[in-house]
């Protein structure tokens, strides 16, 4: 753990006190405003990739869309159901948002800046088991949508509240494994150890990154934070389409605009989080000065590299249909935990061999054969989904035929029935229940 | 091919159904499950409308082809005690398509019963029918399928046409069919929109709107109107088509032509689409014969089924298109059929331009169709014709008839019975919708929520012209 110099000292006077509570304010102005922008950037991208205009009326490029949005929501009346749970139901809002903003608390969002002689990290708070602490934050995240739903006393939050917890639960071992990848790498559970790791001296840290020598961590990173954050295509907890609103579906006012805020802060914070892990967080080309330049760099490559994570996950919501919840389940079970899993063994023996000097030509190609007996026999060990084959019945032979025959001017022709798409004796899965 | 039976004849027929009569080739070895009563008390219970029982009627049982259909096949076994929940999706839901409600008996995620209920959008339009003259209908029967609704004119012109035994002039009857597969890329596009949006891709919505808007806006340049043309009415259409038309039908088709691409490449080989819809809300033949379901859900099961090539009833012998139909009934071959029957529709509509032919675009009979604007500050013949014709209307012949056309979602139907008054004693649309969303229920076999919504999706409900 690296401590914050600021406590070098060993005490700790007024200009400590004064600096803490603005980074405190800085950190929650820096994310609202970065959801602000976000939820705007969000939808004139989309509107884009779908042409349309998207928002244009307020401020310009309707960049104040979000505020307006904000307070036409605040002014509304909040209405509670009658079969709700009172005093949950009013809670949870805020079950969801405190957790998505106290996970934000450990994130370095630079280096470390000298304001009048005390020199500090760009982070809120440091805890030694800072990973830790954004799991926790994100799975306690959770409650928020599930009380939410629980307490409603309708149907359709319920179910959305169901997945949310189901959806959460199962992600978060991928996640904790991926994130696991990159500790072993690390050496530390600090996230300023993780900023130390990656610093940059010259493009041959780049190397250093943890993307480098962990990249499958880094996708099944990228993928689990996207399920956990309930983002497309995972976004079944409020998947309109079926369940009108999820887990929000009774909300209304400031209370509906606070899920949807902690929803794009639980974002922002876990691309912070990846960015921190994987892609040398503040790190960069120019951070490598020791003055205050150096922070401001590193603060603009972390504003920078957290929106390219955000464009991803907008170009993602426009382009892909929304998975079905016990394919959701498939993935993270079946394919993503013993991936996961499989990989932070081969992560593991590398440390250690490296660690005792051992051979690489041995125990590298001993470690992949021994990660695939470890994949087999989970795969040998996994329950296989019952098949139920297709209703059949149907006595209309396969092929192009014409129905009738009118000359040249006729013809019928089938669907090309070729890969893997569909055939007619395909068996059909059903979901285990 | 050899297991349909062609109708040799081109006139109509009274089948409502719409299905061929071919029993003793089509097989339905189904295996019939047993009725799931006990679950059936408890949906009973559940309802503040009376009786909404699942089970089929006394009268329905004995044919055990439609138990099979009534009460799907292959749904799990439920134990008696576990609970499930009830839950209403609609009228109020974004993805029920409009006003339709389904009752969905659920068990956790999965749903053990899927029954759509009806009639909230019942505005007695076929009883309307009997009160507006001939003239004065068109209007009535283009708001029923809202999507597709110059085939509806078309379909009650046509039957009025039958009694009166017009011949329309070969121009009417080419404008007819221009205007019939502009309609279907319309509404078929219509369908990929939605079914985009259901399944949780906002991108396929827009593009598929989009396209459709250039097609809107060649009807709103031919008709008028974008939606509710009234522009077929009995004896050929209500105008010629406008000067310049083939450029904009080219242009459209073009534009439609690309914006199919795009969805085609945006959703069908999209791994997730995949696993949405393939072996998703499957239906054999049998099932979809014995519920009278037409058109691309029939289509899907292996039924190249089209009344444009059994039933030629616009010149559609003249031109060259392919039936395209898919093999195993799910809600991917139902996607896959209609994003291609778009392009075979541009191809209809592309050789429709080349082979339009001149002449009249009515019949030049002045007792059914109004003599032009500039005859009657002319004639006085032409003034009385033109106002008897809007007042009274149209005298038919005392008789009965239907008529169909392969409209985007099945056979379209009209039976009209006239007494030979100017109004008709009986109209009734056979509504593509209304039959085709009676499969729902056979195609839900225990699948999810999400599954329940692909499939509703994929029947391609408009509620305007199940509950007319």
């Amino acid at each position: 753990m690296i401590e914050d110099p600021l406590w070098a000292d060993g005490e700790i006077d007024l200009a400590d006190v004064v600096i803490i509570i603005g980074k405190v304010i800085f950190a929650f102005a820096f994310l609202m405003i970065t959801v602000v922008l976000f939820i705007w950037f969000m939808r004139k991208v989309i509107s884009d990739m779908q042409n349309r205009i998207g928002p244009n009326r307020a401020g310009p490029f309707g960049i104040l869309q979000t505020l307006a949005d904000g307070v036409k929501l605040f002014m509304k009346e909040q209405s509670i159901p009658e079969q709700a749970d009172q005093r949950i139901f009013k809670l949870a809002p805020y079950l969801t948002l405190l957790p998505a903003f106290l996970a934000f608390c450990v994130i370095p969002w630079g280096t470390q800046i000298t304001i009048a002689g005390n020199t500090t990290n760009l982070q809120v708070a440091e805890i030694p088991m800072g990973v830790l602490w954004i799991l926790a934050m994100s799975g306690i995240g959770v409650y928020g949508v599930m009380l939410a739903g629980w307490a409603s006393g309708s149907k359709y939050p319920l179910l959305g509240s169901i997945r949310a917890s189901a959806q959460v639960i199962s992600y978060e071992a991928a996640l904790g494994l991926a994130v696991i990848g990159a500790v072993i790498r690390s050496g530390s559970l600090s996230m300023q150890s993780f900023v130390a790791v990656q610093a940059w001296d010259g493009p041959g840290s780049l190397r250093d990154w943890l993307i480098a020598s962990a990249p499958l961590s880094f996708v099944i990173f990228v993928i689990a934070a996207l399920a956990e954050t309930n983002q497309p295509p995972f976004d079944l907890v409020e998947a309109e389409q079926e369940l009108v609103g999820g887990f929000h579906t009774e909300y209304t006012g400031i209370r509906f605009a606070m899920f949807n805020v902690a929803e794009f802060m639980n974002l922002v914070t876990m691309s912070a989080v990846a960015i921190t892990l994987f892609l040398g967080g503040p790190n960069g080309p120019g951070t490598d000065r020791a003055d205050n330049w150096g922070a401001l760099i590193s603060f603009a490559w972390f504003v920078g590299k957290l929106w390219i994570f955000l464009f991803a996950a907008v170009w993602l919501r426009a382009s892909v249909p929304r998975l079905r919840y016990d394919q959701l389940m498939d993935l993270g079970w079946r394919k993503l935990i013993p991936l996961a899993l499989v990989w932070t063994g081969i992560l593991a023996v590398i440390k250690v061999g490296r660690a005792e000097g051992w051979e690489p030509g041995i125990y590298l190609p001993a470690s992949f054969a021994g990660a695939g007996l470890v994949a087999l026999f989970i795969y040998a060990c996994m329950p296989k989904r019952e098949l139920v084959p297709a209703p059949s019945g149907r006595s209309v032979p396969s092929g192009p035929s014409g129905p009738s025959g009118t000359g040249d001017t006729s013809g019928t022709s089938g669907i090309d029935t070729s890969g893997s798409t569909t055939s007619g004796t395909a068996p059909k899965e059903v979901a285990h229940r | 091919m050899g297991l349909l039976r062609r109708s040799t004849s081109t006139t109509a027929t009274n089948d409502e159904s719409g299905a061929p009569a071919s029993g003793d080739e089509l097989d339905p070895g189904a295996p019939i499950a047993a009725v799931a009563s006990h679950s059936d008390a408890a949906l009973h219970r559940q309802t503040d409308e009376g009786s909404q029982l699942m089970r089929p009627s006394k009268a329905a049982t004995d044919a055990a082809v439609r138990e099979i259909v009534l009460t799907g096949e292959l749904w799990p076994e439920v134990d008696p005690d576990d609970e499930t929940m009830i839950v209403n999706m609609g009228p109020q839901h974004p993805s029920t398509h409009g006003v339709l409600r389904v009752m969905l008996e659920l068990e956790g995620e999965v749903v053990l019963r899927l029954k759509p209920v009806i009639g909230y959008l019942h505005t007695g339009m076929e009883k309307t029918g009997e009160e507006l003259t001939y003239v004065q209908g068109g209007t009535n029967v283009t708001r029923m399928d809202y999507a597709a609704s110059l085939f509806n004119e078309t379909v009650y012109a046509m039957a009025a046409e039958q009694l009166l035994e017009l011949e329309l002039p070969p121009r009417a009857q080419w404008i007819r069919m221009l205007m019939h597969e502009l309609n279907r890329m319309s509404s078929h596009l219509l369908f990929l929109a939605t079914n985009g949006m259901d399944l949780g891709s906002t991108s396929a919505m827009i593009y598929g709107w989009r396209e459709r808007e250039e097609v809107l806006r060649f009807f709103e340049k031919v008709t008028g109107l974008r939606m509710n043309h009234n522009y077929f009415r009995v004896g050929g259409s209500a105008a010629d088509l406008p000067d310049g038309w083939q450029d904009d039908v080219l242009a459209v088709c073009n534009s439609v032509d690309y914006g199919v691409a795009e969805i085609d490449e945006l959703l069908t080989n999209n791994p997730i689409w995949l696993e949405r819809t393939v072996g998703i809300g499957v239906i054999t033949s049998a099932q979809a014969l014995a519920l009278g379901a037409s058109g691309p859900i029939l289509r899907s099961t292996g039924i190249p089924w089209d009344l444009r090539k059994e039933q030629p009833y616009l010149p559609y012998d003249q031109v060259a298109f392919d039936v395209i139909y898919a093999e195993s009934g799910d809600c991917f071959d139902r996607y896959r059929i209609k994003l291609m029957e778009i392009l075979e529709s541009a191809r209809i509509v592309r050789q429709c331009v080349e082979k339009m032919p001149e002449g009249d675009y009515r019949v030049q009979d002045r007792k059914v169709t109004p003599p032009p604007r500039a005859r009657i500050d002319e004639s006085m013949e032409a003034l009385i014709h033109h106002f008897k014709l809007f007042t009274e209307g149209f005298k038919v012949p005392a008789g009965e008839t239907y008529a169909a056309v392969e409209g985007p979602r099945g056979e379209l139907g009209c039976y009209l019975v006239s007494d030979g008054t100017a109004k008709p004693a009986r109209m009734h649309i056979r509504a593509p919708s209304f039959y085709n969303l009676q499969t729902a229920g056979a195609m839900m076999h225990g699948g999810l929520v999400a599954d329940a919504i692909t499939i509703i999706s994929s029947v391609d409900p408009i509620m305007g012209d199940v509950d007319r």
